[in-house]
């Protein structure tokens, strides 16, 4: 069991454990977006990087979903290094989605005042991958994937049209962290899923079993009916 | 683009012999669709993702993740051309306009006939003779636009040597030819290599302070005794030939030349780490070094250098080569395993590092080509002689690509270290026309700008990074006084915009903001703060990003921003 320091107070976690784990086992706060406790890690968000050294190396920044707690580590989660790199990703982030609320409540909490960056248009969608990975990892379909590099990458179905296998579950939607997948779409039979895309009654990949349809849908949507009037709001 | 009638099996043939080996394919079934088709049709991807198993949206999302791969017809041929520093600074954006007006098309657009379709490329290794273009398969040098519609086909690169030992054989030797190379002491060092045992040969690489040649200056000797210990089997050899930093064209030149010698680096490499199999990815662009070394490669296994009990040892190794598919990312170490995979060029989260879990999780040392060219000298040669050559620091010869506005571009192979006027002014022949230098970037896109004052630097490691510099993949850059630099921190900032992976928000964001503050800088349109924007974001792309992309994608600005801070600073000059 490692024994390390965070924020000078000495913790010991089970074998195994990222730093991310052990401060949310011990209540110390680490924004993340990219992270989900039921998919593997991804390390892309870069909003939990913290401040690690291990003498005599000097401290430097880690994704603390990541990093695993190693021996006597040192990790600062608050230092002005760690709000920094914090403040100016979640800019860059509020560049491309300045009305959500989540990202305008980090930025209060960080300090950002002005976003000194503009984007020719507004873009909800901030590429987490959280809908991808949902979709392959845990419905185990993989009906959307990230497409294109760089500047252009998005969230698409195969060739951009319709996708065959998507099986209507709605989980891409749930988890998506800044709503950019809309619940109103999928039941409307477009938007990621690519557009006119018809849900007919299909078979559940993972058990082979039961039968998924619309009808699912509906039944999520009286579930997170407020999710729904938010989106409409919204518009 | 190659006409069907050149194949001699069908594409479902070919899919079906393929069929086996699943998603590890997928990166060579697109390319050979790409090379038949023109572009890949949802069709054709249902059939490859058929037979490798593979979900269709994996394929698209594997489809768009590659520069050299398209979901839709383009036209019969293809038009590259190179808009990073080195050729932009050498005529490139004239070229352009030129393009536009004889064969009336704009990049992103095919022309009126339809023949052919132009783009703008990052660099194509071919910078010693800037301005460049790629036209399908061809590289053009020197380029206009009747050398692209009659690709001239000589694309040769000068070698200069203070003592030729990495490049001995290099314009002696017919590259292919096995004979050749074993009659100019090829396969000396291997053959060495296999009376000395796995063991001695680890502790000779570490004795010779050899660093890797691909950028990161890493020691060989740990990589390998990391992956000799490591549990897992099998153990893979990967050799990296992606090269892709702008400015660099080492490994092209290499490649070209010695090909043998890389394949001998590989083989002492798999004997000492007991690895069973090796990998050569090359980038796509390098069409004409992939034919060369997979005649190479079918050589070794005719003369028993390559398959089962080599040369009477007990030691087999094959090797397979795999083409890159134009990303630059894909040269970083664990993207270039994902995209061995079939998947997305995605750098890997690290740790676990190579050593134990590479390629498909298995032990893997990946070196650079002109770090398995100095294993053969190693082992050839021995320590001592090695180490008479190089640094205390930086031991062995080491070459440097010399391009830009200099008298003699090309490759440059150092054995006694000198410093960056003497590379420029004495071997070089100086800036172009005797015109005053204005600035050399060092190291390639990665890399940092050195300013007139600073030419006193040694080429060496330890003189480098004591100078706040770091010589990279060894790319030498030379910007003369009629250079727009404004131009050059612009192509800097698309470079890192278009070929960050996209994978993590510092870098895939910051790389766009920083790459459209520079076209600010470069039209003399910057904003009041946009210096402190670039800081801000460089900074944090640089301690907050995934891999070392975007920790060096701020590099080269940063370090003009110290240089030339009023270039930056809005409303001034
Ligand atoms: C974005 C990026 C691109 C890279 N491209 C190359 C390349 O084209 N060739 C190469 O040998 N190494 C490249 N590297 C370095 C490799 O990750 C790796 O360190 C190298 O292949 C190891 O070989 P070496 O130890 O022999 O230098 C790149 C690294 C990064 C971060
Ligand atoms: S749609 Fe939502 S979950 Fe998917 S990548 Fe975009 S922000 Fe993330
Ligand atoms: S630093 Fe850039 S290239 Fe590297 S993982 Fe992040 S986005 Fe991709
Ligand atoms: S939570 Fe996104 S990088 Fe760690």
């Amino acid at each position: 069991m490692p024994k390390l320091t965070i924020n000078g107070s000495e913790i010991q976690v089970p074998e195994g454990r990222s730093v991310l784990e052990a401060c949310r086992e011990h209540d110390i706060p680490v924004p993340t977006l990219c992270y989900h406790p039921a998919l593997e890690p991804y390390g892309a968000c870069r909003l939990c990087m913290v401040e690690a050294s291990s003498p005599p190396r000097p401290p430097r920044l880690v994704a603390s979903c990541v990093h695993p707690c190693e021996e006597g580590a040192v990790i600062e989660t608050d230092s002005e290094a760690v709000r920094k790199s914090r403040r100016t990703t979640i800019e860059l982030l509020l560049a491309g989605a300045h009305n959500d609320p989540m990202l305008l409540a980090l930025a209060e909490e960080y300090g950002v005042k002005e976003i000194r960056f503009t984007l020719p248009e507004e873009d909800l969608c901030v590429l987490c991958g959280l809908c991808v990975r949902a979709c392959r990892e845990i419905v185990g379909v993989g009906a959307i994937s990230l497409i294109n590099r760089g500047m252009a990458r998005k969230v698409s179905t195969p060739f951009q049209i319709a996708s065959s296998t998507c099986i209507a579950c709605g989980t891409c939607v749930l988890i998506c962290p800044t709503d950019a997948i809309k619940l109103k779409d999928i039941t409307h039979f477009h938007s990621v899923h690519g557009s006119d895309s018809e849900f007919e009654r299909v078979y559940c990949q993972i058990c082979d079993d039961v039968d998924l349809s619309p009808v699912v849908i509906q039944d999520v949507d009286v579930l997170i009916g407020t999710t729904i009037e938010k989106e409409v709001d919204r518009d | 683009m190659k006409a069907s009638g050149d194949n001699p099996i069908s594409y479902e043939s070919f899919l079906q012999q393929i069929a086996n080996r699943g998603r590890t394919m997928l990166l060579p079934a697109l390319l050979e669709a790409q090379a038949r088709y023109g572009h890949i049709s949802p069709e054709v991807a249902g059939a490859i993702g058929a037979a490798l198993c593979v979900p269709l949206a994996d394929i698209t999302g594997v489809i768009e993740f590659y520069g050299m791969l398209y979901d839709r017809p383009t036209a019969e041929t293809i038009i590259r051309v190179c808009t990073s520093p080195t050729c932009s600074s050498q005529g490139a954006q004239t070229l352009l306009k030129e393009l536009d007006q004889s064969l009336v098309v704009t990049p992103g657009h095919a022309t009126p006939d339809g023949k052919h379709y132009l783009e703008k490329t990052e660099c194509l290794g071919l910078c010693d003779q800037a301005p460049t273009a790629l036209v399908d398969l061809a590289a053009v040098g020197r380029a206009n636009s009747a050398r692209i519609l009659n690709p001239p086909g000589d694309f040769h690169t000068a070698i200069y040597a203070d003592t030729p030992v990495i490049t001995r054989r290099c314009g002696k030797v017919e590259p292919t030819s096995l004979a050749n190379f074993l009659a100019h002491e090829g396969f000396a060092g291997f053959h060495n290599a296999l009376k000395l045992g796995a063991e001695e040969i680890c502790s000779r690489v570490k004795d010779s302070g050899l660093l890797g040649r691909g950028g990161a200056a890493f020691s060989t000797d740990i990589k390998w005794e990391g992956a000799a210990s490591a549990s897992g089997k099998p153990k893979y050899i990967v050799c990296n030939a992606d090269e892709s930093e702008p400015g660099t064209f080492k490994d092209r030149v290499l490649l070209e030349n010695d090909p043998f010698a890389i394949l001998e680096g590989m083989l002492i490499a798999g004997f000492a780490i007991g690895a069973e199999k090796g990998f050569i990815y090359i980038r796509g662009e390098y069409p004409r070094v992939q034919q060369i070394f997979q005649q190479v490669i079918d050589a070794a296994y005719e003369n028993g250098y390559l398959g089962e009990d080599i040369q009477g040892a007990e030691f087999n190794f094959d090797v397979e080569l795999r083409s890159g598919g134009g990303a630059y990312i894909c040269g970083e170490e664990t993207a270039l395993f994902e995209s061995i995979e079939g998947k997305r060029g995605y750098p890997r989260l690290k740790p676990p590092f190579p050593t134990t879990h590479g390629l498909y999780q298995k032990p893997t040392v990946i070196n650079n080509v002109e770090t398995f060219a100095n294993v053969g000298v190693i082992m050839r040669i021995g320590v001592e002689a090695y180490r008479a050559y190089g640094s205390p620091g930086s031991s062995g010869p080491w070459l440097f690509c010399l391009s830009g506005d200099v008298e003699n571009p090309g490759l440059y192979e150092i054995t006694q270290p000198i410093t960056l006027r003497e590379l420029i002014y004495e071997r070089g022949g100086g800036v172009r026309d005797n015109a005053d230098l204005q600035a050399v970037l060092l190291g390639g896109a990665a890399g940092k700008f050195v300013s007139p004052a600073n030419l006193d630097v040694r080429l060496t490691q330890e003189d480098t990074r004591a100078a706040g510099l770091g010589l990279g993949s060894g790319a030498v850059v030379v910007l003369s006084e009629h250079a727009d630099l404004r131009q050059t921190f612009a192509d800097l900032g698309h470079f890192f915009a278009h070929e960050s992976c996209g994978k993590c928000y510092p870098c895939q964001l910051g790389s766009q903001r920083q790459s459209e503050i520079l076209d600010r800088v470069a039209n003399h349109e910057a904003l009041p703060g946009d210096l402190e924007r670039l800081q801000d974001v460089g900074w944090t792309m640089t301690d907050a990003s995934l891999c070392g992309l975007g920790q060096t994608a701020a590099s080269a600005v940063l370090s003009a921003i110290e240089l030339w801070p009023d270039i930056f600073q809005g409303g001034a000059l």
